[in-house]
C-alpha cells in the first residue's frame, strides 16, 4: 500500500519536474542575502517586463547558492540550450536578458556568470567557476536550483526516497548506519551522532521528543539559515526519521526570530510534507506518526546551548543546567530528547538513502563527510562552501573564496564565533576537522569563518568576541557573568591605551579561571578568542601595552587621522563639507588640517577624499602627529 | 496612535487564540510585540493574568530575551548590525554615525517618534558588511558618508507630513 502511494507522488513530482525541464524558466536567488542585494526588485523587474514582452515563462525563486558576493543570482535556463547564470543583476539590465536569451538566442556572455550544471540527482555547480573543484556538496547540492517552496521539486531531486527506505528499516539498523558513517554532531562539539540517538532509543521514560537546533546564535554565521531557506525538506525528513529511530512523535524546530524568512520557509515546507502523508499520525501508511512544530526564538545566544535550549522552549529563561543528566534522558518537560543540529538531521536522509560506505568515503580518519562553511570578512568572495572534511584553510579562503579583497595582506582568519579562536597564516594548512582545529586553540563551532587583514587589530577582534559573550552571558554562573566582565575591562583599558604589561598575565589567569568556573559551553568557550589571539598575535598586544601603538590603526584612541599637507589639493573641499564635527579647518586654495580636539575619528575624511590626492592618513601612536605650530607653518608655505 | 481600548482588545484577541499553557509565554510575548511594536507593564500583567503565573516571572521572562522592548519604536525603526563582519568592516563608527545624525543613543526613540536605534547581533548578510536596516529594508556596505545619505529620504517624509 505505501510503497504504492510513495511511488505515485514520486511519478507526479518526477512529471512536474521535467515538464518545467522542457520549457524555459527563470531562477532568481531569493534568500535573505539575495534580498538583501535587491532580489526582489530583480523579481519585479522581470515579471513586468515578461508581461510587457508578452512572454509566459515562470520564475521560481529559489534559495542561495552559496555565492553571497554574487547576489541577486539568476539562472535562465532553456530547453535543450545552456542554463546560463547571470551575477550581480540590477533591474536594470533586466530587458537586456529577457530580450537576449528569454526571447531570443543571445546568451549575453558578457554578463554571464557561467553555466549552471547538475541538479537532477547530482549536486549543483558552475563548470566555469574553479572553486567547485574544491567542493563537494551533500547538503548544499540542491540550494538554488529548486523551489523551496515547492515539495515537487524536492521529491524530483532524491527528496523524502531517504524516508521511505528508513521506514522499511529498523530503528537498531539506522543507527548502526549512522555509527558507520561516522556522522558527528555539526552543532559545533562533534558528538557521535549515533550515540545520542542510540541513547535516547533506550530512554524508557514517554513521550520523546526531536528537537532541531536552528538558534545559529554566532554572529557572522548563517549557513544554517541558508539551509532552511534553500533546502528546508531535507532538514524536516531527517527530523522524521530519527522520530522513527528514537520513537518520537513530536518535534520542535527552534529558529531564531531573526530569522522571519527561513520560519516562513520552513512553515510552508511543513504544510505541504503534512499534506502529502510525510508528516502526520500514518507517515506513508507505516502506522509511525510525526509531527513538527516551530518555535520561534525569541533572541539569546545562550539558547543555542542544548538545556537552555529546552528551557526555551519550555517557556522559561533560557538558562542551563548541570549535565548530567543530559537530554537524552530527561530533556523537554524531563522527558527523553534528541537534540541536534540543522546540518546534522540534513545529513540523515542521504547516510539511509546512499549507504554509511559512501558518507565515510569523504573527510578523515576522525571526521566524516563534509563540512558547510560562511565565509565572510575580508574575503573576495563571501559566501558558503560545502567541503570535504579535511580541506585545508588555505584552499578554503584562496581557492573558493578567492584571497583576501582588495589585495590587501591576510592577517587571520576566526573561526566558530566567539567560542572559536583567530589562526595566523602559519596554520593555514591544517586540515580542516574537528581535531585539528582544537589543538590549534580553535573549534569547529557553528561553521562560520571570518577573514581578517592587516586593516584589522586583533586586540580589538578578542574585545569584541569577549564584548559579545558579556552580553549574552545568562547570569547564571559568577566566573562567566563576572569573569569575562573584568577580562572586557582589562582589554578596554589596553585598546585605549591605559593597558599595563602585568595586565596580560591578570588576562591570561582570568581565562583559564572562566573556563573552569562556567557550566556551559557559553563561559567555557568565551575566553578562547582571547587567549589565541595571545598564543598568535602577542606583538599587537605589546605595541599597544607599551607602545601605545596599533599596528592596523582601528583603536580610536591610539589613532589619529591627518591631512598630508603635500598631497592635500587645496581647491578640493570635500573634507571640510563633510565632517560631521566640522573639525576640519582651511578655506578655499589653503591646505587642509584637522582639529584634533573636534575630531570623533569616524573616518569621513579618509573616505570622501579623492583617490587621486589620497592626502589623509591614519596615525598611530597619536605622538606621530607633528606639533600644531609644524603643520601650521607648512600649510601657509 | 492606539487607543488603550484598542490595545486591550487587540490583547485579547491574541490571548483567545492560545491555550493555558506555560510554554505559551514566548510566543504570546511575540506576538502582542508583532501587534503593538512594544511590551507595555498592562499588556504583560494581562498575559501573567491569563497564564495564571506570577507578573514578575513574565517580566523576567521578557526581560531575558533581547528580542522584547518596553518602549514603542519609531516610526523608522534603525536597526545597526554589529555582527562580527560588520564590527570588521567599521561598524562601530555606523553607529556612531546614526547615533550623531538621528542625536539619539542605541537603544532609545527619539522624542518625535519618528526614528529608533537598536543594535542588533547578526541578521545573516555578512558578504554585505556593514549593513543597516531602516524600516525592514537593508541598506548595505555602509559607510558613515552614506548613513547620512541613506537617512535623507525618510528624514524628508517626516518633515512632509509635519508640514
Amino acid at each position: 500500500m505505501f510503497n504504492v502511494t510513495f511511488e505515485e507522488i514520486n511519478n507526479r513530482a518526477k512529471s512536474e519536474w521535467e515538464a518545467l525541464q522542457k520549457g524555459s524558466y527563470i531562477l532568481v536567488g531569493t534568500a535573505t542575502c539575495g534580498r538583501a542585494a535587491g532580489a526582489m526588485d530583480v523579481v519585479d523587474a522581470f515579471n513586468n517586463e515578461l508581461t510587457r514582452q508578452g512572454l509566459a515563462v515562470p520564475i521560481i525563486q529559489v534559495g542561495c547558492t552559496g555565492l553571497c558576493y554574487a547576489d541577486p543570482l539568476v539562472v535562465i535556463s532553456k530547453a535543450g540550450s545552456l542554463r546560463v547564470v547571470y551575477a550581480n543583476v540590477t533591474p536594470e539590465i533586466v530587458p537586456r536578458l529577457v530580450e537576449g536569451y528569454v526571447a531570443g538566442d543571445d546568451p549575453c556572455l558578457e554578463l554571464a556568470l557561467g553555466t549552471l550544471e547538475g541538479c537532477n540527482g547530482e549536486a549543483v555547480y558552475i563548470p566555469e567557476l574553479p572553486r567547485f573543484e574544491h567542493e563537494l556538496r551533500l547538503i548544499l547540492r540542491r540550494c538554488g536550483c529548486t523551489d523551496p517552496e515547492n515539495i515537487s521539486h524536492y521529491i524530483a531531486n532524491d527528496g523524502y526516497s531517504g524516508l521511505g527506505k528508513a521506514l522499511k528499516m529498523s530503528p537498531e539498523e539506522i543507527v548502526g548506519e549512522l555509527k558507520k558513517s561516522g556522522l558527528r554532531g555539526r552543532g559545533g562539539a562533534g558528538f557521535p551522532t549515533h550515540r545520542k540517538w542510540e541513547l535516547c532509543r533506550k530512554a524508557r521514560s514517554t513521550p520523546k521528543c526531536v528537537i532541531c537546533n536552528a538558534d545559529e546564535g554566532d554572529p557572522g554565521a548563517f549557513m544554517d539559515r541558508v539551509v532552511l531557506e534553500s533546502d528546508p525538506h531535507q532538514v524536516i525528513e531527517g527530523m522524521i526519521i530519527a522520530g522513527y529511530v528514537v520513537g518520537a512523535e513530536q518535534g520542535y524546530i527552534y529558529v531564531r526570530a531573526e530569522y522571519p524568512l527561513a520560519i516562513e520557509r520552513v512553515q510552508i515546507a511543513l504544510k505541504r510534507a503534512g499534506e502529502l502523508g510525510f508528516l502526520g499520525d500514518n507517515i506513508l501508511g507505516s502506522g509511525f506518526g510525526f509531527h513538527i512544530e516551530i518555535a520561534a526564538g525569541a533572541g539569546a545566544f545562550v539558547s543555542g546551548e542544548e538545556t537552555a535550549l529546552i528551557a526555551a522552549v519550555e517557556g522559561k529563561m533560557s538558562t542551563p543546567r548541570p549535565r548530567p543528566p543530559y537530554p537524552v534522558e530527561l530533556g523537554l518537560w524531563d522527558k527523553p530528547t534528541l537534540l541536534n543540529n540543522v546540518k546534522t538531521f540534513a545529513y540523515v536522509p542521504l547516510i539511509v538513502k546512499r549507504g554509511a560506505d559512501w558518507f565515510a568515503s569523504n573527510g578523515t580518519e576522525g571526521s566524516k563527510g563534509t563540512a558547510v562553511f560562511t565565509l565572510a570578512g575580508k574575503v573576495a568572495n563571501s559566501g558558503l562552501a560545502e567541503v570535504p572534511m579535511g580541506t585545508t584553510l588555505r584552499e578554503l579562503i584562496y581557492d573558493i573564496g578567492g584571497g583576501i579583497a582588495k589585495e590587501k595582506q591576510f592577517k587571520a582568519v576566526q573561526i566558530g564565533g566567539p567560542s572559536g579562536g583567530c589562526l595566523p597564516e602559519t596554520l593555514l594548512d591544517i586540515p580542516i576537522d574537528y581535531d585539528s582545529l582544537r589543538e590549534a586553540g580553535s573549534m569547529m563551532g557553528s561553521g562560520g569563518m571570518i577573514v581578517m587583514d592587516e586593516d584589522n587589530c586583533m586586540v580589538d577582534a578578542a574585545r569584541f568576541f569577549l564584548d559579545f559573550s558579556t552580553r549574552e552571558s545568562c547570569g547564571k554562573c559568577t566566573m562567566c557573568r563576572l569573569g569575562t566582565l573584568q577580562m572586557l575591562n582589562i582589554l578596554e583599558d589596553i585598546t585605549a591605551g591605559r593597558g599595563k604589561i602585568e595586565d596580560i598575565d591578570l588576562l591570561l589567569a582570568l581565562a583559564e579561571d572562566v573556563k573552569i568556573g562556567s557550566l556551559c559551553g557559553l563561559g567555557k568557550t568565551a575566553p578562547n578568542p582571547v587567549l589565541t589571539t595571545l598564543r598568535y598575535f602577542r606583538d599587537e598586544y605589546d605595541a599597544h601595552v607599551l607602545e601605545k601603538r596599533c599596528p592596523a590603526r582601528v583603536c580610536p584612541e591610539l589613532t589619529a587621522y591627518y591631512i598630508l599637507p603635500d598631497k592635500c589639493d587645496r581647491a578640493c573641499e570635500h573634507c571640510v563639507l563633510t565632517c560631521p564635527t566640522e573639525a576640519i579647518k582651511g578655506g578655499k586654495g589653503e591646505v587642509k588640517i584637522i582639529d584634533q580636539e573636534k575630531c570623533s575619528k569616524c573616518g569621513t575624511c579618509l573616505e570622501v577624499c579623492p583617490p587621486e590626492y589620497n592626502a589623509v592618513v591614519k596615525l598611530s601612536p597619536v605622538s606621530l602627529l607633528p606639533s600644531p605650530n609644524l603643520s601650521e607653518r607648512r600649510a601657509r608655505k | 496612535m492606539i487607543t488603550e481600548e484598542q490595545t486591550n482588545q487587540a490583547v485579547a484577541e491574541i490571548l483567545s487564540l492560545h491555550k493555558k499553557e506555560k510554554k505559551n509565554l514566548i510566543p504570546l510575548l511575540q506576538e502582542v510585540q508583532t501587534k503593538l511594536g512594544y511590551l507595555s507593564k498592562k499588556t504583560m500583567q494581562d498575559i501573567a493574568d491569563f497564564l495564571e503565573m506570577p507578573e514578575v516571572e513574565v517580566w523576567g521572562v521578557a526581560t531575558f530575551y533581547n528580542q522584547f522592548r518596553f518602549v514603542p519604536l519609531g516610526k523608522y525603526h534603525t536597526m545597526v548590525c554589529m555582527g562580527t563582519a560588520c564590527h570588521l568592516a567599521g561598524g562601530r563608527l555606523i553607529l556612531e554615525a546614526l547615533e550623531r545624525e538621528l542625536d539619539i543613543k542605541v537603544g532609545e526613540t527619539a522624542e518625535d517618534g519618528n526614528f529608533s536605534l537598536e543594535r542588533v547581533a547578526c541578521i545573516g548578510c555578512c558578504m554585505l558588511a556593514p549593513v543597516i536596516v531602516i524600516r525592514d529594508k537593508i541598506h548595505p556596505k555602509m559607510t558613515p558618508f552614506k548613513v547620512e545619505e541613506a537617512l535623507i529620504p525618510y528624514k524628508q517624509e517626516t518633515q512632509k507630513e509635519k508640514s
